[in-house]
């Protein structure tokens, strides 16, 4: 058996071939689940998984799946593969490598809520891997795995690949569902939220590719199975994306609670030029950064530890900055991001990223002035809580953690001790 | 007359069959691809060519060329290189890659060689942040990602588009 649970295909050659994956028991558990399982029964597997949604938000997947409006019909199941994040490089290695698996966990999670119908919505730079998908889509359309009257039964299903266009935002579920509707991708007011009001209005679960590729192997080897790799807070395993100032970046799948430190030192190589560690960015450009301390170092990556750090475990992008790096650099270019992918919807991300930008800009280029900083960080104050989706909150995280817990890259006084 | 629809009649038919029949919209981005496919950028009459076939405005089918980035309404080089210079890739050096291209290529971000055959420019993150530098090319066949590149190589990929396409140029003579 691999020792791995996502990404298979390091140890298991050419497991993105149908023969190879059928021969490691592939669609054994998409075909049990629709010849035996109730569809409620599938959902309740899923909960009792303790699985939570890999794109960032953690929310129990197993929950918002039992959130589908039953009155209201037909069902869509929509699979986020728009991972757009400075950070995030994970579902792609999974879709180029195990995209069997990904699909099969497509395939269940349809069944489970109904759906006949269900869309992969890739980011448009993912051009290839789309027409790569298709064809896999085409080949199990073949074998009988996807299509109409699956197994014997009265269930059919399609899954189709579909484009964006190059929109961070689109990442966003229910700017997603607006881009797929043929729209520009702006966020919705919530609620209603998508499982009750998503795709064409009708209710609709959307999930991570990391998420969806979790689904076979719980039903396969159980619920139990699963919450026993991870810790009690967190249960399974996290693909954890590092990249930054590392020697060995890349993605690493770890169980949850493993540590930073065994992250980033042992299986990253440590840092380049055997510098110092300074900061890690636990989830992308949208982290609130932490001053890496050995208490940082050595906490188990959980989400309710990282939270008490004072960060969010996210979507496990982690970005390493070293001694060399300042951090009014890292705050010009995560700003230059969030300013070039606000939507323009609502105002304080809009205006408030301009002026954010402008700001940072004016600090990196030399003017560090205590007037310029405490004026962006009140900028950044008040764009918080205020923003119609996540992307407005994420962009004010940077700037905010970096003048608190690096005062002494903005010209202010340094800190005694790590608040870390 | 509608120029796409007879151009591209079966890639039409499929694009509209992954979606419900009264759902048509949701066809537009496909569109958007077909119609910029060939030249690299979307005429002013596709739009129109493309709000006839999925029943909208015309007004809703320029509206998305504008808010998505891959969606261009002006001539570009034959190749578009867009090299991802957001935070991970700046910690790798993508930023100074750029410089060295550009100053190369004896131009701008932003602009196209002046045998028209490649436009360079910067864009936001492409989810390759462990094999930075790295850049996308936008072309004839689709978009591909090259990765963990320098000056040097980058500069022999771009020589040998050249000399291939001089050679197809023989050809059609």
């Amino acid at each position: 058996m691999s020792k791995y649970v996502l990404l298979r295909h390091r140890d298991i050659p050419n497991i993105k071939d149908l023969k190879v994956y059928q021969d490691q028991d592939g669609f054994k558990a998409f075909k049990k689940a629709v010849t035996s399982l109730d569809q409620g029964e599938v959902t309740e597997i899923v909960k009792a998984s303790g699985l939570r949604g890999r794109g960032g938000a953690g929310f129990p997947t197993g929950l918002k799946w039992s959130f589908m409006d039953q009155d209201n019909w037909p069902h869509y199941v929509v699979a986020n593969a728009d991972e757009s994040e400075p950070g995030t490089f994970k579902d792609r290695e999974i879709i180029e490598e195990n995209p069997l698996q990904f699909l099969e966990g497509v395939a269940i999670g349809s069944y489970a809520v109904g759906a006949q119908l269900a869309y992969i919505y890739l980011r448009g730079e993912f051009w290839q891997l789309a027409e790569f998908l298709d064809g896999k889509i085409n080949e199990l359309e073949k074998a009988g795995l996807l299509g109409e009257n699956l197994f014997g039964t009265e269930y059919s299903l399609k899954i189709h690949t579909h484009l964006g266009a190059g929109a961070y935002i689109c990442g966003e579920e229910t700017a997603l569902l607006e881009s797929l509707e043929g729209k520009r991708g702006q966020p919705r007011l919530r609620p209603p939220f998508p499982p009750s009001f998503g795709l064409y209005g009708k209710p609709t679960v959307v999930n991570n590719v990391e998420t969806f590729t979790n689904i076979p192997l719980i039903m396969e080897n159980g619920a139990e199975w699963y919450r026993d790799l991870g810790t009690e807070d967190s249960a399974g395993v996290k693909v954890f994306s590092l990249s930054g100032r590392v020697k060995k970046p890349g993605n690493y799948e770890l169980p949850f609670g493993s540590t930073y430190r065994e992250l980033i030192f042992e299986h990253g190589g440590g840092i380049l030029n055997d510098a110092q560690i300074k900061a890690i960015m636990p989830a992308g450009a949208s982290s609130a950064i932490l001053r890496a301390s050995d208490k940082v170092l050595d906490t188990p990556l959980e989400y309710a530890s990282i939270r008490k750090l004072g960060s969010d475990l996210g979507s496990g992008s982690v970005i390493v900055i070293d001694e060399t790096i300042s951090m009014d650099w890292v705050i010009k270019k995560t700003i230059d991001f969030f300013k070039h992918e606000s939507c323009g919807k609502c105002t304080p991300c809009r205006e408030g990223n301009y002026w954010m930008s402008y700001l940072t800009r004016k600090i990196h280029s030399g003017e560090k002035t205590e007037e310029q900083i405490q004026l962006l960080y009140d900028v950044a104050s008040n764009i918080q809580g205020k923003c119609l989706c996540a992307l407005g909150e994420f962009s004010v995280m940077g700037v905010l953690t970096s003048i608190d817990r690096f005062p002494e890259d903005f010209g202010r006084e340094p800190i005694g001790s790590d608040k870390g | 007359m509608n120029d796409l629809l007879s151009k591209y009649p079966e890639e039409i038919k499929t694009i509209l069959a992954k979606y419900p029949s009264e759902q048509k919209r949701s066809a537009v981005m496909p569109l958007l691809f077909l119609a910029q496919r060939k030249e690299g950028y979307i005429r002013e009459q596709a739009l129109s060519e493309i709000s006839q076939i999925l029943d909208i405005q015309e007004t809703e089918v320029a509206t998305l060329v504008g808010f998505y980035t891959l969606f261009h309404d002006g001539k570009t080089g034959i190749y578009h290189i867009q090299v991802c210079t957001d935070l991970c890739c700046a910690l790798r050096g993508s930023e100074d890659f750029l410089t060295g291209l550009c100053e190369a290529l004896e131009i701008k971000p932003g602009e196209t060689s002046q045998d028209g055959m490649v436009t360079v420019e910067e864009v936001k993150c492409l989810a390759a942040c462990d094999k930075a530098p790295m850049f996308q090319v936008q072309g004839k066949d689709g978009i591909s990602y090259h990765e963990n590149c320098n000056v040097d190589n980058t500069l022999e990929m771009i020589q040998e588009w050249r000399e291939s396409g001089a050679a197809e140029q023989e050809e059609t003579k």
